[in-house]
């Protein structure tokens, strides 16, 4: 059976991916060129006397303390958010996994929290971390731990991983879900008829068989972690206490429109999109073929 | 080794009102060795009953007894039991060699002996050049061999088989079945085997249960369940073409039905009168399916006849004779037998 669309017409085609390519081609080809344009020239802080000056900005950039700085604390804040968003997530689709009744409303609530902006998801945070009155800080109070995310960095960093793994654990716990719901249940049943306890099914059968899920939701959690939790961090702690939970991302950011550094910021805004291009092939390459059972 | 003894075991979903009872106290005690198949349509509570058996299921009511323990309340685990799937259920990212192994490995069995075991199994099953591949680079009859593998190497008391079959195209699936009765005989294991095939049923089968509607309506060897159908169901269920029920013939007392297989009425003068509506030439036999028209109204009877007799014209009318000892009779409401049957 042909299962190709034939066009008639020549135009009809690019005239219905048009829409499409416009949106691509406004959001994401022309800022991209305009970072790479951005990223060899120097800019006065007035404007106007711009000055090609090839990869000086990279060599500032990799030479910069603060920028290495960065990286780092980027590297721990997605590592956390990758690991305990795939882990609590996994959790509560294993649960979810073994729900009869009332499943179906579980399951919506557990989606909410994917429709919350990431703003407002910081903001949110913020209000029951505030320091005062917020309750989760009260609770901690409770406990003996002083809490107070302005001023300890361990705090903050712990305030913006909440808030991000909150984010997206509806969306790993979909994924997460719809994998443990391929596995047939007969494979389940044969390893506990071999007398395998839940805990080694889990470990041996399951969680081997989840692989390309998890494969996958890492690259997605991690380039979540990169990319999409500026608003969080914007919303909660600015990056601060000092640039303690400044991420690449939130730098690129504060340099470029808060310190004016259009030049040193356009080369942060390159080196993050070779990581996400990073990220992308070895999505497409490794998801498909190496990642299997 | 063991037996299996089902004492009135019933499974029910849900309570109450919406309760839906599937089992209906199945009674039947399968000795120490034997092969007892479970046959029925789908839905008739077949698997259920295996999957109780294996411990999948819980049982609503009433006892599973495997030798002497009752094993109601026992995790799937401590049955000491081995299953095969419908589906095998092979670990697809396990190779055949650690499939079969599993279950040993979690037992603890030291790995030499893990090796012993799992080569003599392989060479049994003919498996032995295929110990380092993936079930995904197996032929279905490759797979269906690991899934007994898995299953003997464990040394149970009981095999449970759950339509292994049912994958297998034709021509392997009645080469498999020689192979399972020939396992049977060199290991001499008891085994429960569900299938909706009767072919299956009446092959494999030192004795059978059939069951319909989550009832058990007859237990007994494939000779009995064919030639003294407990009830007008067996009688239909087992055997193709199915008996003829004839629920109003003549000369047979009210409220009754007549059965008789189609192999059992000749083609003579006289006797039942019946208009050719089809024919199947099958080779080897030929089924005439005849509408016999008499004072009540008309039925059709289904008739197996051989190449030494001529082929009917369509439309024409041809004379049958039931052999009288074949005849058997059956309670038309309650579907129970009532003749002896010579």
């Amino acid at each position: 059976m042909e299962k190709r669309v034939r066009f008639v017409s020549a135009w009809l085609p690019w005239v219905l991916i048009a829409p499409q390519m416009a949106v691509v081609l406004v959001f994401f080809f022309w800022p991209a060129g305009q970072a790479l344009y951005q990223s060899v020239l120097s800019e006065g802080i007035f404007g106007g006397d711009t000055l090609f000056v090839g990869a000086e900005n990279f060599e500032r950039l990799f030479a910069d303390e603060s920028y290495l700085e960065s990286f780092k604390t980027t590297a721990v804040f997605s590592l956390l958010v990758a690991f305990f968003g795939m882990g609590l997530s996994l959790l509560l689709a294993v649960m979810a996994n073994r729900v009869v009744r009332g499943a179906g409303i579980y399951k919506t609530l557990l989606i909410w929290p994917y429709a919350v902006a990431p703003v407002v998801a910081g903001v949110l945070w913020l209000f029951m971390f505030a320091a005062p009155m917020g309750i989760v800080s009260f609770v901690l109070r409770a406990l003996g731990i002083d809490w107070n995310h302005l001023l300890n960095s361990n705090h903050a960093m712990t305030l913006i991983v909440v808030a991000a793994v909150w984010k997206q654990l509806s969306y790993n716990f979909l994924f997460f879900l719809a994998g443990l719901q391929s596995i047939p249940k007969s494979l389940i049943e044969a390893a506990a008829i071999d007398g395998a306890s839940p805990w080694h099914r889990f470990w041996t059968i399951v969680f081997p068989l989840l692989s390309p899920t998890t494969f996958f939701l890492l690259v997605i959690n991690v380039v979540y972690a990169f990319f999409d939790t500026f608003g969080i961090v914007d919303a909660t702690t600015h990056g601060g206490p000092g640039k303690d939970t400044a991420i690449l991302v939130y730098k690129v950011y504060v340099d470029g429109f808060k310190a004016m550094d259009m030049g040193g910021s356009a080369a942060q805004s390159v080196v993050l999109m070779v990581i996400v291009v990073t990220l992308t092939v070895i999505q497409f390459h490794y998801v498909e073929k190496k990642v299997q059972y | 080794m063991a037996s299996i003894t089902l004492n009135n075991v019933v499974k029910r979903y849900g309570s109450g009102k919406t309760a839906n009872q599937v089992i209906h106290g199945v009674n039947a005690k399968i000795d120490d060795g034997e092969f007892v198949v479970v046959v029925g349509p789908s839905g008739c509570g077949k698997s259920t009953l295996l999957r109780m058996v294996a411990g999948l299921e819980e049982i609503t009511g009433g006892e599973i007894m495997i030798g002497d323990r009752v094993v109601n309340d026992l995790e799937p685990s401590e049955r000491d039991i081995a299953m095969v799937f419908q589906n095998y259920a092979l670990y697809p990212h396990m190779n055949v060699f650690d499939n079969m192994a599993y279950g040993l490995k979690i037992a603890k069995v030291p790995m030499a002996e893990i090796e012993a075991r799992v080569a003599k199994a392989a060479k049994i099953l003919e498996l032995g050049e295929f110990m380092k591949r993936k079930p995904r680079e197996l032929s279905g009859g490759q797979r269906q061999r690991v899934a007994m593998g898995r299953a003997i190497v464990r040394q149970p008391q009981v095999f449970l088989f759950d339509e292994p079959l049912s994958n297998l195209d034709a021509k392997l699936r009645a080469h498999t079945r020689l192979e399972i009765q020939k396992l049977h005989r060199e290991l001499g294991i008891t085994s429960l085997f569900v299938t909706h095939d009767q072919v299956e049923a009446m092959t494999l089968a030192q004795r059978m249960i059939v069951m319909n509607g989550g009832v058990m309506e007859q237990f007994g060897t494939p000779d009995e369940v064919y030639s003294h159908p407990a009830t007008t169901f067996v009688a239909s269920f087992i055997g193709s073409p199915p008996m003829n029920l004839l629920s109003n013939a003549p000369d047979s007392e009210p409220g009754t039905v007549v059965g008789i297989r189609p192999e059992h009425l000749d083609i003579t003068p006289g006797g039942w009168a019946l208009r050719v509506d089809a024919l199947e030439m099958l080779g080897f036999e030929r089924l005439i399916y005849g509408r016999w028209q008499h004072g009540d109204g008309d039925e059709m009877v289904i008739v197996r006849s051989d190449e030494a007799q001529p082929v009917p014209e369509l439309d024409s009318i041809i004379h049958v004779t039931p052999r009288a000892d074949r005849l058997h009779t059956f309670d038309a409401a309650t579907g129970k037998r009532l003749s002896a049957n010579a």
